[in-house]
């Protein structure tokens, strides 16, 4: 296993659990990367309908599982609520909420399902939200709002925590050192060349986030994308109770654009802090602060919650989103070597998508039927 | 306005500093969070004026951006100077004991800076530890201000090398001599090898635990004194945000500079303790070579006056290391970082959870994370993960509303 992030960890996690004997490889060690600059996400409000919900849809479900089964990284279910500044906005979300709501997974799409088990629930829980009850939801909200549409199935975890509880109770065996590259024979990855020597291995998977492309026997266009967290001081009960954002983050998510975009993103975090996002840049691996992004954000989050105004913003800290060409995780066998796979590309949605990815992988690995359909996310569609 | 030099610290180093260059004719501004100059060393003493230098107080910087060619130095206004000089000095360096998070426990230059500065007695009996030769003068002060003190503590034992060290320097020996004499005639008892290791008290501190320390700081022979506080400092930590800021190059916890206080960066100089704890007779010298990186040569003696306290100062600093020995005053229930609650257990719990570095640790268990941004407890921390303390990067070297921070949004960056 390649990466000890979100992802690198609940693939050891669920492939331990299918008796499979995982190492795990990281430079920076558990959470060093983009898991560990990130707010802890598990979102299905801002998947357009398609494969990414589903996938987000099944990774809800296990989240909840894996609180029961593991737990000890915060997890919250808080639910999301997304607001409109303008009627135009407000009918535009309303309309996307409705079309999310009207997805549901194919029944063909859950093989792996015994005869005995129900269905789990495979739709999207949105409820629009008028103007006149939006505090009822987040009482410091601002005036003037047109109204919003509340996400229930939204939830948080502290992310860093999670990797690291999962890998711990994976059992798997962590080693800190960087993978230079893939050990290939023929047409097959036999192992990994590290800084402390080889490790052969039946099979690798590529879980190296916003690095996972530079590996040069089977490159894969991931590219970083940057993004800013503010982070207020803690409060005593903190102003916001949901995940809340602007709906122009989801148009922003989606986006192609090469330069700055920003959108309000706001919620507290267990600690009483407040987590003040997001920014989208592609200025490759330069994690340098630009404050004049972070003032941007602060006057977005002050617009939704105009209390956060007179509070001391105490730290910031950028993040890289590894991100494909189709804003689409990569997930599955490689189509050029053998015995190797890949679960990355998540850009901002790893913490959300981790589970649902893992056991995509385990599934593909161990030769079992997928619960969720993986060919969109197949490595060999950029080729 | 645009300056030629922006002086932040109005300690020695950027007092001389600000003073020459407007000698010089520069045009300068000399910033200082405090509403008046002078810095903790010369807090609470008459000040000279300054002809010809801006002086901008109770601006408390919490950001440098270079722009277009010239630096932005933001606090409460924002100022625009060609040339950077950094003198923010340092801050105390403590480390965790059980019962440090009670009221009654200060560092010692807090205890130091509410008398000079506030003309505040911290305590009326009191006990002073930690390590160094700052304790001398610390225990002065409150001797002055009418506090008893009970005991000075030093952790460390004095060395060869620190007595030969002082030999070379007259004026540094007579100043021991002095508060040697001072604390003698107080009869206050100056132990080395000697610790607190433990406060005590309901809401705040009624006593200590002292304990003799082995030469690695492994405490023995308890014993109890009454206080009612008691101040710690076991040296220094440079205060060096802005120019990690910046990207200035590092040598461990200070800023490297070369013969004229210039930075790796160009156009940002570094002065006084930021550079390397060595006091303020170093740090009015380099105060006065930061000024010729920018007009003229240095002239030989200051460079040479520089190098010999810098020797000494490196003499200090391999006398009163901190030992590792202090882990062992720690319970599991001791704080370590105070300002989120974290505890000796949860930082195991952390560690047995893979967090094997500081970063790991403080994402995983929170220290470092609140009020202080790790200022505190960073020292502790890096080294109960068996790493050295290096800075850290605080992209706010001061914490400052959403609603200011919002002033700085540039059209150019759009």
């Amino acid at each position: 296993m390649v990466g000890a992030g979100i992802v690198g960890a609940s693939c050891a996690y669920v492939l331990t659990r299918a008796g499979v004997r995982v190492t795990v490889v990281d430079r920076g060690g558990v959470a060093s990367g983009t898991t560990g600059a990130g707010e802890g996400n598990i979102l299905v409000s801002d998947k357009e309908p398609g494969p990414e919900l589903e996938l987000a849809l099944r990774s809800n479900e296990l989240w909840r599982e894996l609180d029961e089964e593991c737990g000890g990284f915060e997890w919250e279910p808080k639910g999301g609520l997304v607001v409109a500044e303008t009627p135009e906005v407000l009918d535009a979300l309303t309309a996307f909420a409705d079309t999310q709501r009207r997805h549901t997974r194919p029944a063909g799409a859950d093989p792996g399902r015994p005869e005995n088990v129900p269905p789990a629930s495979v739709q999207v829980a949105a409820v629009p939200v008028a103007a006149e009850n939006l505090r009822g939801f987040e009482p410091h909200l601002a005036d003037g709002l047109a109204g919003g549409v509340h996400y229930p199935q939204d939830a948080q975890v502290q992310p860093m925590l999670a990797a690291a509880r999962l890998l711990k109770a994976s059992g798997a065996r962590l080693v800190r050192t960087a993978v230079e590259r893939f050990l290939v024979s023929g047409d097959r990855v036999t192992g990994v060349r590290t800084g402390q020597g080889d490790l052969y291995a039946d099979a690798v998977v590529n879980a190296a986030g916003t690095w996972a492309g530079s590996f040069p026997q089977a490159p894969l266009p991931i590219r970083p994308r940057k993004g800013f967290i503010l982070v207020t001081q803690p409060f005593a009960v903190p102003p916001v109770r949901h995940k809340v954002y602007t709906a122009a983050y989801v148009t922003n998510v989606a986006s192609d654009a090469e330069g700055l975009e920003t959108s309000g993103v706001i919620e507290s975090t267990r600690a009483g802090t407040v987590l003040i996002g997001a920014s989208r840049q592609r200025v490759g691996y330069d994690t340098a602060i630009d404050y004049p992004v972070l003032a941007k954000l602060a006057r977005q989050a002050i617009g939704l919650f105009p209390v956060l105004g007179d509070r001391q913003v105490m730290r910031a800290y950028a993040g890289l989103r590894p991100y494909s060409p189709d804003h689409l995780p990569v997930i599955g066998p490689d189509h050029r070597l053998g015995n190797l796979f890949h679960a990355c590309g998540h850009e901002g949605a790893g913490i959300g998508l981790a589970p649902a990815t893992a056991e995509m992988v385990a599934a593909q690995l161990t030769g079992r039927p997928p619960r969720v359909d993986p060919a969109p996310f197949a490595p060999g569609r950029f080729a | 306005m645009s300056y030629d030099l922006a002086v932040i610290g109005a300690g020695p180093a950027g007092l001389t500093a600000a003073r020459v260059a407007a000698k010089r004719g520069l045009r300068v501004a000399l910033l200082d969070a405090y509403a008046t100059t002078g810095g903790q060393f010369l807090r609470g003493t008459a000040q000279p004026r300054l002809t010809g230098v801006d002086v901008l107080l109770g601006q408390r910087v919490w950001a440098v951006e270079k722009s277009a060619g010239a630096f932005l130095v933001h606090a409460s206004t924002t100022v625009t100077a060609a040339t950077l000089l950094v003198a923010t000095g340092a801050h105390d360096r403590v480390i965790p004991f059980p019962g440090w998070d009670l009221p009654g426990v200060l560092t010692a230059g807090g205890a130091q800076a509410l008398v000079k500065g506030e003309r505040i007695r911290p305590g009326e009996e009191m006990v002073v530890a930690g390590t160094g030769p700052f304790l001398l003068p610390v225990a002065v002060t409150l001797l002055d201000a009418g506090v008893r003190v009970k005991e000075v503590l030093e952790a460390n034992r004095p060395s060869p090398r620190m007595a030969a060290a002082l030999a070379r320097i007259p004026s540094k020996a007579t100043e021991a001599l002095g508060y040697a004499r001072r604390l003698a005639e107080a009869r206050v008892p100056y132990r080395t090898g000697h610790a607190v290791v433990a406060a005590h008290g309901e809401d705040s501190v009624e006593g200590v635990t002292v304990a003799k320390l082995t030469a690695d700081w492994k405490p023995y022979a308890w014993r109890t004194v009454d206080c009612d506080t008691v101040a710690v400092g076991y040296g220094f930590t440079p205060q060096a945000d802005l120019p990690l800021q910046l990207g200035c190059a590092f040598s461990g916890d200070h800023v490297v500079t070369d013969d004229r206080q210039r930075t790796s960066v160009e156009g940002v100089l570094a002065a006084g303790e930021v550079t390397g704890v060595a006091g303020a007779p170093s740090a009015v010298v380099e105060g006065a070579l930061a000024v010729h990186a920018l007009v003229g040569e240095p002239p030989p003696r200051l460079l040479a006056e520089k190098a010999r306290l810098r020797r000494f100062a490196r003499a200090l600093e391999l006398s009163y290391p901190v030992r590792d020995g202090w882990r062992d005053w720690l319970t599991p229930d001791t704080v370590v970082c105070r300002c989120e609650e974290v505890t000796l257990r949860a930082i195991d719990e952390a560690r047995d959870l893979g967090a094997h570095d500081p970063r790991t640790l403080k994402l995983l268990a929170r220290p470092g994370m609140g009020w202080c941004q790790g200022r505190m407890c960073g020292h502790a921390v890096a080294r109960l993960t068996g790493h050295e303390p290096a800075p850290q990067k605080r992209p706010f070297a001061q914490p400052i509303t959403l609603a200011d921070l919002t002033l700085h949004d540039r059209e150019d960056n759009a």
